[in-house]
């Protein structure tokens, strides 16, 4: 019943626009995406004569020349491993500090805060030309590893926030009880934070997700080997080689964007929570 | 539990579980930034020992001839491409995010989750993707086109001093119109329906429900999404890179702060020759005072209009 007045408004006009609007944007959005996937599985020639149909035979030959011919399955495995590891540290870290700073009522732990929340207004991007020199002096030019302390960096300010906030909501008497039974604060955090604050941690993850895994600046800068590059880096320069073979282009750039688009699509719920968990509540 | 909080527990042991996250979040990004600052009054180049120049590299910037004139012209367009994403990206987010608001509408959730998409994509696979449906030779984009009759069908979208700064901005917003349609969605969301029930007796049409109630409930996001276009904008240059290359073309007229940041601090090209330290630090600090300056203008325009 108390939705039902606002939307009332909306005569069968209004709804007919509504869905030819969005119809139409859902359109411009499915068929570029439909134009990338289809034709990656077409022939080389193929797509010149019907660019939008399916495939008059499904060819796995881009994928395979694109597989085999260079390296990225390496690639694949890079992005992998450095968005894991970014991830798993980002949570560690950002959960440790948050838990601190909401139980540990002071002066310092607010500005401590407040000095960390500020980093998510600010893109690192800004300081990269001592990032590379600091990466030079530290020996990781040229290695997947210089992305690592950088990516942890930029997640921290959105850990801390919604962390923060997360454990701040949990019931006192949660930790009390374990208070009582002698617990210090280490095993307050593992046993009892640790475990209560997994949807929160869930956003943050999400959150950092797309921009670590998607990231070109990073990688252009810092790497210039083949072992060591990333997916999104692969991609700059798979494409320079098959400047006529649009099925090889457009399988490369199906494989880059495939693992996000597909775990998007399994739980867009949890992608959008995440989202804008950060900054609805900030 | 006061006791808790204050008296048992040390100070200092609170702290060591902050100083990792502290401590990265230091050397890797306030760090930098600063260092950028310093390094900014500091001589150009790699090799040499670093002088101090004061604002040497400043006054060089805008007033040396071929430094000043590519620094404003990625200046505007970076203006611009800013223009028009507040002007398509975000009035499309709003847009959506009213239709979406609609809890009677069949496919709601599909329609979101299809206006999201585009944002989970790497930005160079957008670039790159329109790039080939924007292409005379086979793009799809023209074969609509003539299929509609229209004359342009061979026209050089990307290749057009005028056009292509426009249709770069216009590829970003639709990759990244999901995102203000989710934070508008959950502001919305968040009004309560006594107020849409009290317009409804009054008799308030659609429009002067959404600028006498939600606009103004809703500044505060709106301000959050302003900011978020703005710093992403200034600091933008996976799309050129994709679509142009790193000198802005065609005749850097889609040269933004990114791509001129990028060749003069990072990997100079002709004509700018070797990337000079100095000088990208000081590309760098400019961007950053003008980020400063902007968020601040866009808080102060937005919270005022929400307490009025």
């Amino acid at each position: 019943m108390k939705n039902t007045t606002k939307h009332r408004q909306l005569g069968s006009t209004g709804r007919g626009i509504t869905y030819l609007v969005l119809s139409l944007w859902s359109l411009m959005v499915i068929f570029p995406v439909w134009t990338m996937v289809i034709n990656s599985f077409k022939k080389r020639l193929d797509i010149y004569k019907d660019p939008f149909g399916f495939p008059s035979l499904w060819s796995f030959d881009s994928y395979l020349a694109v597989l085999k011919g260079h390296q990225f399955g390496r690639y694949f495995f890079n992005s992998i491993l450095i968005t894991v590891l970014s991830l798993m540290l980002i949570l560690l870290l950002g959960s440790l500090a948050s838990y601190a700073i909401a139980r540990w009522n002071s002066k310092l732990s607010r500005w401590l805060y407040a000095f960390m929340i500020a980093g998510m207004m600010i893109p690192i991007r800004i300081g990269s030309i001592p990032l590379l020199r600091m990466i030079n002096e530290m020996g990781l030019m040229n290695s997947l590893f210089s992305l690592l302390p950088i990516y942890v960096a930029m997640g921290i300010p959105v850990a801390v926030l919604v962390l923060t906030q997360f454990i701040r909501d949990i019931p006192i008497e949660m930790t009390e009880a374990a208070l009582i039974d002698g617990a210090k604060p280490r095993q307050i955090y593992y046993k009892i934070v640790l475990k209560l604050i997994q949807p929160a941690m869930a956003s943050v993850a999400i959150y950092n997700l797309v921009p670590i895994w998607n990231d070109l600046w990073f990688p252009l800068i810092f790497i210039n080997k083949e072992s060591q590059k990333t997916v999104i880096l692969g991609v700059t320069t798979l494409f320079g080689q098959y400047q006529t073979d649009w099925s090889r282009i457009l399988a490369v750039l199906t494989l880059a964007s495939l693992p996000i688009l597909l775990l998007y699509l399994a739980m867009s719920r949890q992608f959008v929570e995440g989202l804008t968990a950060g900054a609805v509540k900030g | 539990m006061q006791r808790y909080i204050e008296g048992r527990s040390q100070p200092f042991s609170w702290f060591l579980y902050i100083l990792p996250a502290l401590l990265v979040y230091l050397v890797f990004l306030a760090y930098p930034l600063f260092s950028s600052m310093l390094a900014s009054f500091m001589t150009g180049n790699h090799a040499q020992i670093q002088t101090f120049v004061g604002f040497d590299n400043y006054v060089r910037l805008f007033t040396e001839e071929e430094l000043s004139t590519r620094y404003f012209s990625a200046f505007r367009n970076t203006v611009i491409f800013f223009a028009i994403h507040m002007l398509v990206q975000n009035v499309l987010g709003m847009l959506f995010a009213n239709l979406l608001q609609n809890k009677h509408l069949k496919g709601r959730k599909f329609y979101q989750t299809i206006i999201f998409i585009p944002a989970t994509l790497a930005i160079i696979v957008t670039g790159y993707l329109w790039k080939l449906i924007l292409n005379p030779q086979w793009g799809a984009f023209n074969l609509v086109l003539k299929a509609l009759g229209s004359e342009h069908a061979n026209f050089p979208w990307l290749g057009t001093p005028g056009v292509s700064l426009v249709v770069i901005s216009l590829v970003s917003s639709w990759q990244w119109v999901g995102i203000p349609t989710m934070f508008f969605i959950s502001a919305l969301g968040n009004i309560p329906d006594e107020l849409y029930e009290a317009a409804a007796i009054s008799g308030a049409s659609p429009w002067q429900v959404f600028t006498n109630i939600k606009l103004p409930l809703i500044m505060p996001t709106v301000g959050v999404v302003s900011t978020l276009t703005f710093v992403n904008n200034f600091n933008a240059f996976d799309v050129v890179f994709a679509m142009e290359n790193v000198n802005g073309a065609p005749d850097y007229s889609t040269d933004i702060l990114g791509t001129f940041f990028y060749r003069t601090g990072i990997a100079g090209q002709h004509p700018i020759g070797i990337p000079d330290r100095g000088m990208g630090a000081a590309v760098a600090t400019v961007t950053f005072v003008v980020l400063i300056i902007g968020v601040a203008l866009i808080r102060h325009i937005t919270v005022k209009q929400d307490e009025a």
